[in-house]
């Protein structure tokens, strides 16, 4: 059984066609990259996938089951997080809070439970805070867990994205451009961590990255479009060589900075 | 009894309030601007929900406390007394005692489901577009109440004072000060968990960043449903205390006017700040009474001073900070009863 399968996704914005008859088969344990120029439709893919937008035609299966059309918070609740390629973290709650919201979906517990005090809500709620300090450890930002997001270094917010997404216990992670705005320490920083979370977690990543280093040295296999259209699909090494890719960013200085 | 502090002292303060009341020590008007101050504590803090934590622009609260009143009014009358319209009462009079705060949240549920009015439309609409909605569901409750003849229409309501004078014939306290004292209390506890708990931040998030919120986990319809219910419940509420302190309601009482001056507290307060919406009813309460012989002047100066709190203080006196991270010795009162949940990590 495929993780992800995805038949024939196509997606309108009005007249503009921004994915064309997509397809993919993600097993479990992959680490997928997705790249093309800028607008050739690779965050509106992940936008389809968590329930974002509604796809104009195609299908969805996540673990066999169709979640085209379901709402996000349904989707994240079966197992795909994400993080956003502007950062969108709730910036007047602390890094902390930030942790604990992302498992409002599997709380355990509800309106009555929080106003009665209930058993159940001591116990979830003491859960729920747990797993939010141990990602703050793992990630490194146990220091900043009473800061607004807003206040912390860019690099930092992003891995807070990462960890605000993890806190959702995904099967498949989804990243929008990671490494973007970040210095080159950063990047070394990042792609350790993603190799580092993909073991420890035994988790399934799909990432759209611009920075040809991070997708050259973390990806087993890359995807790459443009105008919406799938032009090519294998390893990375190959992917470099292929004459349409370097067609499609002909112009574009980012391959070069493989 | 170290965990629940703040209730023990809530509690000993009502009892206090009480048998001063009861003694007849305090002044009528006093007890009466007393039990303003509950009455605008509800409002605002419970406006302060969605307003404040929930970043949605609402002005049309007092319709839902129109709501409230006019059903726990009615309820009482016909349950209770006897009435022109509804009859002889149903019940024995008596029971009244027991059964009233039983019709006071009747009043507050009648309130949330008008509160599912705004709710629906906040699925697909929010900011400006939402706020229109308020407004408009603030005026449909109006006008209808000002077309049903049968509860009196424009010229208002009356009855409920015999309801309490029922009461007082069983036990004599001060009753309508006990539920005021009570229902005060129970609307920032209940406020005060829900908005420190992992569950009710939800509402923060979507103030934060909507489509992160969702995208997160968050059910946001889920989340906007539970706010805009408690929040107008809340409101209700308020409408079927004061309904019943004078006895007699109309529906010019709940116009717009009424909910700017809820809306004027909350900003007065603090968006998002508990005990400032709880500091600032008090003090918007007696300000309005120090105003009193200004008489329409009033709605000249109150308004001068909310102007001068924009330009000079526009987070209001609290921010969206608690009294306890501005007095963190307060913890000690009152958050002990958050228990070991909801201490810095
Ligand atoms: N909500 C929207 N409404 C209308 N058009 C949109 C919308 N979102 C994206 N588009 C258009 O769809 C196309 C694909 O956009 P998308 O954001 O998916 O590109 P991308 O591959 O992520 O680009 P980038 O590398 O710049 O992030 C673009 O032409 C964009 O202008
Ligand atoms: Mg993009």
């Amino acid at each position: 059984m495929a993780l992800l399968e995805i038949r024939r996704l196509t997606h309108f914005f009005g007249g503009l066609r921004a994915v064309a008859d997509f397809n993919l088969r993600l097993e479990g344990g992959e680490l997928l990259g997705l790249i093309g120029p800028n607008g050739a439709g690779k965050t509106t893919v992940f936008n389809l996938v968590c329930g974002f937008y509604k796809p104009t035609e195609g299908d969805i299966f996540f673990l066999d089951k169709d979640i085209a059309g379901l709402r996000p918070h349904a989707v994240t609740a079966m197992g795909i997080a994400r993080t956003f390629q502007n950062i969108r973290l709730w910036n007047t709650l602390s890094v902390f809070d930030n942790l604990c919201i992302a498992q409002h979906f599997r709380l355990g517990y509800g309106l009555g439970d929080v106003v009665l005090r209930t058993g159940r809500f001591v116990t979830r709620e003491r859960h729920v805070r747990r797993t939010a300090e141990e990602l703050l450890e793992i990630m490194g930002l146990r220091h900043y867990a009473q800061e607004r997001p807003g206040n912390l270094p860019y690099g930092m917010q992003r891995r807070l994205e990462i960890a605000r997404a993890l806190a959702t216990q995904p099967k498949l992670l989804l990243l929008d451009e990671p490494a973007a705005g970040m210095n080159p320490g950063e990047i070394d920083q990042l792609v350790e961590t993603i190799r580092w979370i993909r073991e420890s977690f035994t988790l399934t990543i799909w990432l759209i990255e611009h920075h040809m280093r991070v997708v050259m040295s973390v990806c087993e296999r890359v995807q790459v479009l443009d105008f919406g259209q799938t032009i090519a699909d294998g390893p990375p090494e190959a992917i470099k060589q292929d004459p349409r890719v370097i067609q499609a960013y002909l112009g574009s200085e980012e391959l070069s900075h493989a | 009894m170290r965990r629940h502090r703040g209730l023990w002292l809530y509690a000993a303060f009502s009892l206090a309030i009480l048998w001063v009341c009861g003694h007849e020590m305090l002044t009528a008007y006093a007890q009466l601007v007393l039990m303003f101050i509950g009455i605008n504590i509800i409002l605002s803090s419970s406006l302060n929900l969605i307003n404040g934590y929930m970043g949605e622009f609402s002005c049309g609260h007092a319709g839902f406390m129109a709501v409230g009143a006019y059903v726990s009014s009615i309820l009482n009358v016909w349950l209770f007394t006897s009435h022109k319209v509804f009859g002889p009462p149903v019940l024995s009079p008596s029971s009244a005692v027991y059964l009233f705060p039983l019709t006071l949240l009747a009043g507050a549920c009648a309130a949330a489901l008008a509160g599912l009015l705004v709710a629906f439309p906040s699925f697909r609409t929010r900011g400006d577009y939402l706020a229109i909605i308020t407004l408009a569901v603030n005026y449909i409750v109006k006008s209808s109440v000002e077309n049903i003849q049968a509860i009196g229409g424009a010229r208002g309501f009356m009855g409920m004072r015999k309801v309490i004078e029922e009461m007082e014939a069983v036990w004599r306290i001060p009753w309508i000060m006990l539920w005021i004292l009570v229902f005060t209390g129970l609307t920032v506890w209940v406020l005060h968990r829900f908005v420190s708990s992992s569950y009710g931040k939800g509402i923060v998030a979507i103030r934060d960043d909507e489509i992160a919120a969702e995208i997160m986990g968050v059910d946001t319809r889920r989340m906007k449903l539970a706010a805009f219910m408690l929040s107008s419940g809340m409101a209700g509420l308020a409408g079927g205390l004061f309904a019943h302190i004078l006895g007699y309601i109309n529906p010019g009482t709940f116009t717009i006017m009424k909910s700017t001056e809820v809306m004027v507290m909350v900003y007065l307060g603090g968006m998002g700040s508990l005990s400032g919406s709880v500091l600032s009813a008090v003090l918007f309460t007696l300000i309005l009474e120090v105003l009193r012989p200004l008489q329409v002047i009033k709605w000249v100066v109150i308004p001068l001073l909310l102007i001068l709190l924009m330009l000079w203080r526009p987070e209001g006196i609290m921010g969206d900070r608690e009294l306890t991270d501005v007095f963190p010795r307060l913890r000690r009162w009152f958050s002990a009863d958050k228990g070991d949940v909801h201490g810095a990590p």
